[in-house]
């Protein structure tokens, strides 16, 4: 069977960068499971995408399905024969199917037996097929926000379709999508280029090639890196790279062309974190750094052009900076004839959250917790001024800089380093790549503001409730308990909680989620942990590390095993152990072996935890596996005489009590 | 090089030459070109519309007292709307930068994402704003929605920022240093309503009276809303009247935005009364397109 390459393009206005990787891979799975499910073969050799076009070529595409049979089922045989003769229902079906009654044959089913017909369908030309596939294929691609263009009730898209090529070999494979019929030429870049120019499968990348666009994401972004090393290595210099800034660019051209440009030095008298704020998320630029990793008055901008032989784009850009870099100095100029200090009662005016007032008040309930937190005057102080460069021109204009531009200022306005640095590092940690604050008084009034914000809104009833969390509580408590681990601050997690439950569990959801999925522990490990009753998080850090620690070792799961063992029993019996052991009680052998082990080990473990050697401890609970083991394997633990049976349920309550402190086993999930 | 002027008489001569009817600006205080009815009321509605003007825009937050180069109270639009956007809009629009002297091939141009709302108006669009060399010239939209309204036809609207888009052919960093003709700055022109309107906006304009102002105003459209349904004959009723409120109630929020007397939470409340307004009068002008559907518009 002869097959041919499939060429199918979107030619469509321009869509945002940031959809455009999902849109080719839905698209790319969309036409393969239809090419598959129609028997007509094919194997991917590109799909790819510029901001106007979203393209597939498809090798080795059949040109007409395989001819096959198909069985067709019929009426009951039952129904369908009465003495051997065909019945009205036999022949009905027959003449459907446009055959003679004595081509019908029996099937047997797992239902019974049915007249069936095996008839031989001819296999349809390739092009009728895929004139009915791709579109619905095109219009199947999921976008975020789409639109309609045609006039209401029209078909939605990203961004209008201007054109489509849809062609086999040389064939047209005829369709018509939103008024657009599809064809078998294209366009090129939008001004390196004019014209419709004919393609097919074969020569569609170098014609387009030819024609301004670079229709390979890949190569496009390897003419960036190239570019840029090529601009700045002969300089000394070094862009600061930035893949995410990558991406954008390379779905935001079609032919990508780093250039150089400069700055005024004069401008670095900014602040560098507002200088390549203004370069990177307001203009698209690469920052540049010099030779000794100081931020270097130049930029890189990646033009959607080949070249800029008279510098004019270069002129244009370095213009647009100068009046952005302009602006900037005059927020700064600006915002220092009021202090940071002088600003605090100004935050009366900003709201917080309806309910929860101000930042004024924020900031007041933040200076009570930072105390409550053992904060030292330093972060009471960053506490105070935290939230006042909202109120400040750069914060309304670069609202990503908050928390920054108050450190800056506090800084220029003499505040005392361990004050400023925190006010600036109060956000952190914004995500959980991120660090967190790189002082104590940092972690105090990162605290303190988080923590505020979550009972807050908690007590309030604004708890998240899935994708919703208008207030960020997720990354609130996610960063409280990163900081509370990695600061090693020995603070309970439920009295940070202030008694909301809802918050306490929001903040155990967030510990598992941290030692589970960041740190990689598993989550049993956590859980037994949790259920031990621990929540000063470094303290859970090392019992967890402890239990990985110990539990590759032989013993340790049998023994886990066998404390859901004794749990489950003592719930059974509906017991809790009012005394103590009785000694005289004690049947010789594996029970009285079982009590003395645990005597023996219950000071070595006491010792071993309250020295916080847990890896210790565990391993000497771990030890006691033999003696538990003996005593399931040989003692009934319902004994008749009900004095020895409560002696029984005491030791084992005992025992579970005692070695559960550390970690509850329990939650240990074992092969057993 | 062309005077500021010159680039304007260059972009009304390019769109009249391909259908727009070439209005003069609006004569009630607006935001943006887009609340004038020209835009606001006629994309409504199954009639096809073409039209261009320049709207002086106010924005009295970003004023700057005439001290900040690129920023400005007030702005010249030059707004351009095309129901429905014809297929080869965006090749018209980059027609119209070679119109005005730019040689395309020597200068980089993007569509970056940037979709256009206006809760105030009930309105929203998908589009881009367009680079220039790293400069944002345009703002392009195709409407899907106004006054909460579904779009029979999908209008292309193209929105010039006249001071930076001449600031930029001129050569220019500071607006105010654009030539208006051969021999007027900008600043000659601007400068003294930019500082005056920044005082009054920033400093002195009286909260309470503007609060009344933004009172009866409201009012003042709600009744003739209200009015609308037992009016008769329905075809001389007064709308567009009715649509001037909702735009004198926009600007006096604006106003007291910048004055600082609106606070975050009371925003969403007051934005809310402005909207409920562009939306009524929306469905009456949209009642009056289509008589028949008078009554479901109540």
């Amino acid at each position: 069977m002869s097959t041919l390459p499939l060429l199918i393009e979107i030619g469509t206005e321009e869509i945002p960068d940031w959809m455009i990787v999902s849109a080719v891979t839905q698209f790319r799975e969309a036409v393969e499971k239809a090419l598959a499910e129609n028997a007509l073969g094919g194997k991917v050799r590109m799909a790819d995408a510029t901001p106007r076009r979203i393209a597939l070529i498809i090798d080795d595409v059949l040109e007409r399905q395989p001819d096959r049979e198909d069985l067709v089922m019929g009426p009951p045989k039952a129904a369908a024969f009465k003495d051997g003769k065909p019945t009205g229902a036999a022949m009905g079906f027959a003449r459907k199917n446009d055959v003679d009654v004595n081509a019908l044959h029996i099937e047997s089913t797992a239902k019974g037996e049915y007249v069936a017909v095996r008839k031989s369908v001819a296999g349809k030309p390739a092009s009728e097929i895929l004139g009915a596939l791709i579109p619905e294929a095109i219009l199947k691609i999921y976008f975020p926000k789409t639109m309609y263009w045609t006039g209401k009730n029209g078909p939605r898209f990203i961004r209008p379709i201007r054109w489509i090529v849809a062609v086999q070999g040389r064939a047209v494979i005829p369709f018509e999508l939103a008024g657009v019929a599809s064809g078998s030429t294209t366009f090129g870049h939008r001004r390196m280029s004019s014209g419709e120019l004919a393609v097919t499968a074969d020569n569609y990348v170098e014609t387009l090639a030819g024609a301004g666009v670079i229709v390979n994401s890949a190569a496009r972004r390897q003419r960036m890196v190239d570019g840029i090393a090529a601009l700045t290595a002969p300089a000394g210099l070094q862009a600061k790279v930035d893949e995410a800034l990558l991406d954008t660019l390379v779905y935001i051209t079609e032919y990508p062309t780093p250039i150089l440009g400069g700055f005024d030095p004069e401008y670095l008298t900014l602040p560098a974190e507002v200088l390549i704020t203004v370069m990177r998320h307001h203009q698209k630029y690469f920052s540049v750094n010099d030779a000794q990793g100081k931020l270097a008055p130049n930029f890189i901008a990646v033009m959607n052009i080949s070249g800029d032989p008279d510098g004019i784009v270069r002129h244009g850009n370095e213009r647009v900076l100068k009046a952005r870099f302009n602006d900037a100095r005059f927020f700064w100029d600006f915002d220092q004839r009021r202090k940071l200090a002088d600003r605090v009662a100004d935050l009366a005016n900003v709201t917080f959250q309806e309910k929860l007032g101000s930042y004024l008040d924020k900031t007041t309930r933040m200076m009570a917790l930072v105390k409550e937190l053992g904060g030292n005057a330093a972060a009471a102080r960053a506490v105070e001024l935290s939230k006042c460069d909202l109120t400040t021109e750069m914060v309304k204009e670069f609202t990503e800089l908050q928390g920054q531009v108050g450190g800056l200022y506090a800084r220029a306005q003499g505040e005392p380093e361990a004050v400023a640095q925190a006010i600036y590092d109060h956000y952190k940690p914004v995500s959980m790549e991120d660090s967190i604050p790189s002082t104590p008084e940092g972690c105090a009034a990162a605290l303190a503001d988080k923590v505020d914000t979550l009972r807050g809104c908690f007590g309030i009833g604004l708890i998240p409730t899935g994708s919703k969390d208008p207030f960020a509580l997720r990354r609130a408590a996610q960063g409280v308990v990163k900081i509370l681990t990695e600061a090693q601050l020995p603070l309970a997690l439920s009295s940070l909680a202030g008694g909301n439950a809802a918050l306490n569990e929001f903040l155990l959801d967030r510990v598992r989620y941290y030692f589970k999925d960041v740190r990689g522990f598993a989550y049993d490990e956590v859980n037994a942990v949790l259920a031990a009753g621990s929540d000063n998080l470094p303290d859970v850090d090392q019992r967890v590390q402890a239990i990985k620690e110990v539990r590759p070792s032989a013993d340790f799961e049998p023994l886990a095993a066998s404390f859901k063992r004794i749990k489950n029993i003592l719930k059974q019996a509906e017991f809790t152990a009012t005394g103590t052991v009785n000694a005289a009680l004690l049947e010789q052998g594996p029970e009285a072996e079982l009590h003395a082990a645990f005597d023996r080990l219950r000071a070595d473990v006491a010792g071993k935890r309250a020295a916080k050697d847990y890896r210790g401890a565990l391993a000497a609970i771990a030890s006691l596996r033999p003696a538990v083991d003996l005593f399931f394997d040989k003692v009934l633990v319902n004994a008749p005489d009900e004095a020895v049976r409560r002696n029984r349920l005491t030791l084992l309550a005992t025992v579970l009590t005692e070695f559960s402190s550390i970690a509850d086993f329990s939650e240990i999930v074992t092969g057993s | 090089m062309d005077t500021f002027q010159e680039t304007i008489f260059k972009l009304k001569k390019y769109w009249s030459d391909r259908g727009c009817i070439i209005q003069e600006p609006y004569d009630v205080e607006v935001g943006a070109g887009t609340m004038c009815p020209e835009t606001f009321l006629r994309v409504l509605g199954p009639q096809p519309y073409r039209v261009a003007y320049v709207q002086p825009s106010r924005r009295p937050a970003d004023g700057r007292y005439g001290d900040n180069p690129n920023r400005l109270y007030k702005h010249q639009q030059l707004q351009v709307i095309l129901k429905p956007s014809p297929s080869d809009i965006l090749d018209q629009y980059l027609g119209s930068l070679e119109a005005i002297g730019i040689d395309l091939r020597k200068h980089d141009l993007k569509f970056e994402e940037d979709n256009w709302q206006s809760p105030t108006l009930g309105a929203w669009g998908i589009g881009w704003q367009v680079m220039m060399d790293g400069l944002e010239i345009t703002q392009f939209t195709y409407f899907q929605q106004c006054g909460g309204v579904d779009l029979d036809l999908v209008p292309a609207e193209i929105t010039y920022g006249l001071e930076r888009l001449v600031a930029f052919l001129q050569g220019q960093s500071s607006v105010y240093d654009i030539d208006w003709t051969r021999d007027t700055k900008y600043a000659a022109v601007r400068h003294a309503e930019e500082l005056q309107h920044s005082v009054y906006n920033f400093e002195m304009a009286d909260i309470g009276t503007l609060w009344q102002l933004f009172d009866l105003h409201e009012k003042e459209c709600q009744r003739l809303i209200d009015a609308f349904k037992a009016y008769e004959p329905k075809t001389r009723f007064p709308v567009l009247p009715a649509y001037d409120q909702v735009l004198k109630c926009s600007n006096l929020f604006n106003l007291l935005d910048a004055r600082g007397a609106i606070s975050v939470t009371e925003r969403v409340g007051v934005i809310g009364r402005v909207r409920k307004l562009a939306v009524g009068v929306a469905n009456l002008w949209l009642a009056l397109q289509q008589p028949e559907a008078a009554e479901v518009a109540q």
